[in-house]
C-alpha cells in the first residue's frame, strides 16, 4: 500500500448516489474484459448533473471526450457518499477512471464496504466538511500514516479519521488478499 | 449495561458474549441471497478467487431467486437467468426458484418470508439493499456487493461493523387510513436518506404489535432508504403465528433488554397520523398528501417488495370495489403466492383479482417489475414526462425507468384512491 497518495482534486455535493457515480444503463459491461471494462471509466460520475461536476464552479466533467482515465485521482465528496443501489460497479468504475482515494464526510454503508472489500479505492472518512474548503484541480495530498489530507493549492491541512478497523484490509488491497494472508481460506 | 436485539445476534453470531456499536466482529452466516442482477458476477468473483478448489460453504444455505428483469427480451438479461440455471444445474443447488417452472416465486425478498428461510435470531446476507426487509422476523439481516457475497459463498462467514441502534416506537391504534407505509414515510421525512446509516432501526409499541407481517416487513424494507444497516422488530405471537402456519419452529428469540443503549430514541402517537407522501426526487422529501391533492397524474403503481404484497392489495381493493380507475394502474403481486391470492381472497363476495380487472386495472406477473425501472420492455415502466404514484420504495430520478418522470410514494389505500380520481387524493375521500 502507497504510504501517500498524491494528485488532483474533483469536488462534488452531498449524496452522491451510485446512480451518479455509474448509471444503471451501464451496468451490462462485462467486468472482466479488459476492453468492455473500459466503459465503467468513460461513464464514471457521468451523471453528475453538469452544474454540480466539479465544484465549487461547476461545469467541468470527471471524464474528457473519448478518455476512460480522468485527469482527477482524489474525490472530495460531502456527507453520504455512495448512497442507494449495493452495485459493486460504483467503486470499480472510479477505480477505472483512476481514482486512488474518496475523501468524504460520511458513507452509506454498502458503498464504503465494496469500496474496502473490493480493493478499488481508499475511503477516508473527513472530521470536517470539506468540500466547501477544497476546489476541483487543487494539488492535494493524503497521507495515511498520519491520517491527514494537505491541498497544496491552499496550503491548509485537514484531520481524516483513522481507517480503523478497515486498515488491514485496506493495506492487503482488499478482502481476498486479506483473508489469504491471515491463512482464511 | 444492557444489549439490543442486534447487538444480541451479533454476539451469538460472533462466539462472543457481548459485543459494543462500533466494534467490528466476524459473522457466522445462516443464509445467503442472491438474485439475477448480482448472482452472476457474485459466482465469478467466486469462481476467480477460490479457484480451481472453489465450493459453496453449505448449498442449503444458499438461496437464488430470479426476480429483477425476467419477462424482457433484453439478451443480456436473460443470458443472466441462463448463467444462474447453468449454475444451479452443475451445483445441484436445492435452493434455485427457476423463472418458468411452478417453483418460480418472484420478489426475492417476499419469497424469503414465503419459503421460511427468515428465521428469527438468525443472520441473513442479500447481495440486494433491500435485505433488510428480512429484519421483521426478529433476525439480522442486510445487504452486501459482489465481493462480499462471493466471499460469503465460499467461507460462509464475513466482517461487519456491530451498529448502534435507533429506537421508533409506535403508540396508539392504528387509524384505517394509515398503513406502515405512511409510517416508514413519516421516519424518513424526519431522519432523512442518512439518518441511521450504519445503524440498526428498531421498531416497536402498540401499534406494531397490531400490525401482521406483511405491514411489518414495509417497514424494515425502507430502512435502506434511511442509509440502515438493518431494521428490525422483535418476535411476538403474530410472528410465532405466521413462522407455525409455514412449519417454521425451531428458531431462537431475543429482545432488547431494558438498559440497553440507543443512540436516538423516537416516539409517535399512530392517531395523530396522516396519509403521506414523498415527493419527487426522493424518498425523504416527505409531505401530507392533502397538500399534493389535486396533482394530475398518469400512471398508478401497485407492487414491488415494499407495497406488492397481499395486504396491500387488501387496502387497494377496499377502496377499488365498484369504482373505475381514471388513469392507467398496474397491479404487481410480488409473488406468485400472492398472485394466487388475489384470487383466493375476496371482499363483499367479489375476490381481489375481479375488482381489480373490475375497476380497469392492468394485472401483471410476479416480478420486481418497473421498480427499478428495467430494459425497455417492462410493463410499467414510466416514460417521458409521466407522473407516477407508487407503492415502491424509491423515486430517484429515473428509478422507475424515465428520467422526466416524476415519481410520488405512497401507501397503497392513497395510490388506490389517486387511481379513482386520477389525481393524487387523500384516501379518506373514500373509506
Ligand atoms: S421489487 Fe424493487 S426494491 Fe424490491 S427487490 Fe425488486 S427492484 Fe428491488
Amino acid at each position: 500500500m502507497e504510504k501517500k497518495i498524491i494528485g488532483k482534486a474533483y469536488v462534488l455535493g452531498d449524496n452522491i448516489d451510485t446512480d451518479q457515480i455509474i448509471p444503471a444503463e451501464h451496468l451490462v459491461y462485462s467486468t472482466s474484459d479488459p476492453e468492455e471494462l473500459k466503459k465503467y471509466g468513460h461513464f464514471a460520475l457521468s451523471s453528475v448533473p453538469i452544474e454540480q461536476a466539479g465544484l465549487p464552479f461547476g461545469g467541468k466533467p470527471f471524464i474528457d471526450g473519448d478518455n476512460h482515465k480522468s485527469k482527477f485521482n482524489i474525490i472530495v465528496g460531502g456527507s453520504n457518499f455512495g448512497c442507494g443501489s449495493s452495485r459493486e460497479h460504483a467503486p470499480l468504475s472510479l477505480q477505472v477512471a483512476g481514482v486512488k482515494a474518496v475523501v468524504a464526510e460520511s458513507y452509506a454503508r454498502i458503498f464504503y464496504r465494496n469500496s474496502v472489500d473490493g480493493g478499488f479505492v481508499i475511503p477516508f472518512e473527513s472530521s470536517s466538511k470539506l468540500n466547501d474548503k477544497i476546489k476541483t484541480g487543487d494539488d492535494v495530498e493524503v497521507d495515511l500514516e498520519s491520517s491527514k489530507i494537505t491541498n497544496h493549492s491552499s496550503g491548509e491541512t485537514y484531520r481524516l479519521r483513522p481507517l480503523g478497523s478497515v486498515y488491514d484490509i485496506v493495506k492487503s488491497g482488499g478482502l481476498f488478499n486479506y483473508a489469504r494472508e491471515n491463512n482464511m481460506i | 449495561m444492557g444489549m439490543t436485539i442486534t447487538e444480541k445476534i451479533f454476539a451469538k453470531a460472533s462466539k462472543k458474549t457481548r459485543v459494543a456499536p462500533g466494534e467490528s466482529v466476524w459473522l457466522d452466516v445462516d443464509v445467503l441471497m442472491t438474485h439475477d442482477v448480482c448472482g452472476p458476477p457474485t459466482i465469478a468473483i467466486w469462481k476467480k478467487e477460490f479457484g480451481e478448489k472453489a465450493k459453496i460453504w453449505d448449498k442449503e444455505k444458499l438461496v437464488i431467486f430470479p426476480d429483477h428483469y425476467i419477462f424482457t427480451k433484453n439478451t443480456n438479461a436473460n443470458r443472466n437467468v441462463d448463467l444462474l440455471r447453468e449454475f444451479a444445474r452443475e451445483y445441484d443447488l436445492p435452493n434455485y426458484y427457476d423463472v418458468g417452472t411452478e417453483r418460480y416465486k418472484g420478489v426475492c425478498h417476499i419469497a424469503l418470508a414465503e419459503e421460511g428461510y427468515n428465521v428469527p435470531g438468525t443472520v441473513l446476507f442479500g447481495t440486494d439493499s433491500h435485505t433488510c426487509t428480512s429484519g421483521a422476523f426478529g433476525m439480522f439481516a442486510t445487504g452486501v456487493g459482489n465481493t462480499d457475497a462471493a466471499f460469503i459463498m465460499g467461507t460462509g462467514k464475513i466482517w461487519e461493523k456491530v451498529p448502534e441502534s435507533i429506537k421508533f416506537t409506535f403508540n396508539g391504534k392504528m387509524p384505517e387510513y394509515i398503513t406502515a407505509k405512511d409510517l416508514i414515510l413519516q421516519i424518513l421525512g424526519d431522519i432523512t436518506t442518512d439518518g441511521a446509516t450504519y445503524r440498526a432501526m428498531e421498531f416497536g409499541g402498540e401499534a406494531i404489535g397490531s400490525m401482521n407481517m406483511m405491514e411489518r416487513m414495509t417497514l424494515t424494507n425502507m430502512t435502506i432508504e434511511a442509509g440502515g444497516m438493518n431494521g428490525i422488530i422483535a418476535v411476538d405471537d403474530v410472528t410465532r403465528h405466521y413462522l407455525n402456519e409455514i412449519d417454521v419452529t425451531q428458531y431462537e428469540e431475543f429482545n432488547s433488554d431494558e438498559d440497553a443503549f440507543y443512540h436516538s430514541q423516537y416516539k409517535y402517537d399512530v392517531e395523530l397520523m396522516e396519509p403521506l407522501v414523498a415527493k419527487p426526487h426522493s424518498p425523504d422529501n416527505m409531505d401530507k398528501v392533502k397538500n399534493v391533492e389535486g396533482t394530475n397524474l398518469t400512471k398508478c403503481y401497485i407492487g414491488s417488495c415494499t407495497g406488492g404484497k397481499l395486504t396491500d392489495f387488501q387496502f387497494a381493493a377496499k377502496l377499488l370495489l365498484g369504482q373505475k380507475v381514471k388513469v392507467t394502474t398496474f397491479i404487481v403481486p410480488a409473488s406468485t403466492q400472492i398472485a394466487k391470492q388475489l384470487e383466493a381472497e375476496a371482499i363483499s363476495g367479489v375476490s381481489l383479482k375481479d375488482i381489480f380487472t373490475n375497476a380497469g386495472c392492468i394485472i401483471a406477473e410476479s416480478s420486481c417489475a418497473a421498480c427499478l425501472g428495467g430494459p425497455s420492455d417492462t410493463i410499467g415502466r414510466s416514460v417521458e414526462g409521466d407522473v407516477v404514484i407508487s407503492t415502491t420504495n424509491r423515486n430517484f430520478p429515473g428509478r422507475m425507468g424515465s428520467k422526466l418522470s416524476q415519481v410520488y410514494l405512497a401507501s397503497p389505500l392513497t395510490v388506490a384512491a389517486s387511481a379513482i380520481s386520477g389525481e393524487i387524493t387523500d384516501p379518506r375521500k373514500f373509506l
